[in-house]
């Protein structure tokens, strides 16, 4: 550990101020390491050289580098299921049968990392939204460019394809490209890519009927999870679903939320949006169904 | 729950049984499609796998020709078959989902995958049992 206390806390506010992730004292090691590249790419001997090119004017060009570098962007298709389960198998029903001229579902998949998120909900979207003849309209952003810029191409390697994703559903919806694979084009035709801070005022956005907000509160402290939170709920249907991570709760936070159970999924719904249509229970995952895949217990 | 895996390599299969075996299945093995053919005619009903998992490339049958013939015996319709492979190339992932494979996993692969593979199936033991 050669990271002065000096220098972590310089990043530390840098990273909160422009991302609102908080770093605690016992982070020193990660930033260390995440920014060991950074420096090397500058041209400085180790990262305590690099943060004091931070501190000087001509440094205000790598803040966003080191914001990026300070993000964890772990992720996978389908994650943790049940959410998706919930998505594909009750929530996509009840959203169809409401009155809706435009038939159109909008959804936002609000710290979308590499894309996984996004493209999981358009291939349920595909199976079960689309051949009923509505439109699914999915609007992904991330606070890091990188993971726009990923998000938009919809490339993934082999590796990447192999956490969560079933198999028929890749050769549904993927082309092998290189050693690696890519979304089609009607899954990125659903996908609207844009970079958007949650800590910071939001740019104009559609009303969502659902919102995916899932395992980026964590980063924050109590106040920005409140504000964000807050901030949801202005561009969330009174009558949408805002879904968490797993260690996420609104509890104790934000009392203008009620926790609705689909299956064994806990969804948020803004207070007074009434319960969700009945839960489908342990129905397969409505996704592989008639894709030949099926669980066999 | 019974797997049987199917694979001409000795230490695949004891690679592969033993992250089936720590899911919590009881190992059948066969080295070649006919053999495995041959094991699964020899069980009662109730002895049967409830997964296969299959390689491509094996002397005497392949991986492909196995899964094909199972798709064709009713009996066996309640197998789960996941085939593990080197083949890489995306034409033949839908070339063995089409004969009736479930999922497909691509050799080398860690054993993180495995347990991915397996809960998409629905065959995670921890997760079956809430
Ligand atoms: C762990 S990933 C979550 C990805 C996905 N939602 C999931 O659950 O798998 C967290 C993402 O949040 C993003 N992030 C962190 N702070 C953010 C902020 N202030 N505004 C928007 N995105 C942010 C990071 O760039 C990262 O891609
Ligand atoms: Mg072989």
């Amino acid at each position: 550990m050669t990271l002065s206390a000096e220098a972590f806390r310089f990043v530390a506010d840098l990273v909160r101020r422009e991302s609102a992730i908080v770093l605690e004292q016992g982070k020193e090691y990660l930033v260390d390491s995440r920014l060991r590249s950074l420096a090397q790419a500058a041209g400085d001997a180790d990262v305590n050289a690099y943060v004091d090119r931070l501190r000087r004017p001509e440094g205000a060009r790598e803040t966003a580098k080191v914001v990026e570098a300070m993000t964890t962007n772990e992720t996978s298709w389908f994650r943790d299921r049940e959410p998706f389960q919930a998505l594909s198998g009750t929530i996509f029903q009840e959203l169809m049968q409401r009155p809706n001229h435009s038939r159109t579902i909008r959804i936002w998949s609000a710290a979308c990392s590499s894309g996984q998120e996004a493209y999981t909900i358009a291939m349920l979207a595909a199976e079960h939204v689309v051949p009923l003849g509505w439109r699914v309209e999915i609007v992904a952003t991330d606070l890091a460019q990188s993971m726009v810029d990923r998000t938009r191409e919809g490339r993934y390697s082999q590796l990447e394809v192999g956490r969560g994703m079933p198999a028929p559903m890749l050769v549904k919806y993927f082309q092998r490209e290189g050693t690696g694979w890519r979304v089609n084009d009607q899954l990125r035709s659903m996908v609207r890519v844009q970079t958007l801070n949650l800590a910071a005022p939001y740019p104009p956005m559609p009303v969502f009927d659902v919102v995916f907000l899932r395992n980026v509160l964590i980063y924050f402290d109590a106040a920005t999870k409140k504000q964000v939170l807050g901030r949801v709920r202005q561009v969330l249907d009174p009558q949408g679903y805002l879904f968490l991570g797993g260690a996420e709760t609104t509890l104790g936070l934000d009392d203008s939320w009620d926790r609705t159970m689909i299956g064994r999924f806990t969804v948020n719904r803004p207070k007074g949006a009434g319960a969700a249509a009945p839960a489908t229970g342990t129905a397969p995952l409505a996704g592989l169904a008639g894709l030949g895949a099926r669980r066999a217990i | 729950m019974r797997a049987l895996v199917v694979d001409d390599s000795r230490a695949m299969r004891m690679m592969i049984g033993r992250l089936l075996q720590q899911a919590g299945f009881e190992i059948l093995q066969a080295g070649d499609g006919q053999e495995a053919l041959d094991v699964l005619g020899g069980l009662e009903p109730h002895e049967l796998p409830t997964l296969c998992t299959v390689d491509w490339n094996m002397p005497v049958m392949d991986g492909l020709t196995f899964v094909q013939s199972t798709r064709q015996r009713p009996e066996w319709r309640n197998l789960t078959l996941m085939m593990v492979t080197t083949e890489s190339e995306g034409h033949q992932v839908v070339r063995a989902l089409a004969a009736g494979a479930h999922e497909y996993l691509i050799k080398p692969f860690t054993a993180e995958a495995m347990a991915d593979k397996l809960d998409i199936l629905g065959l995670d033991p921890s997760r079956s049992a809430a």
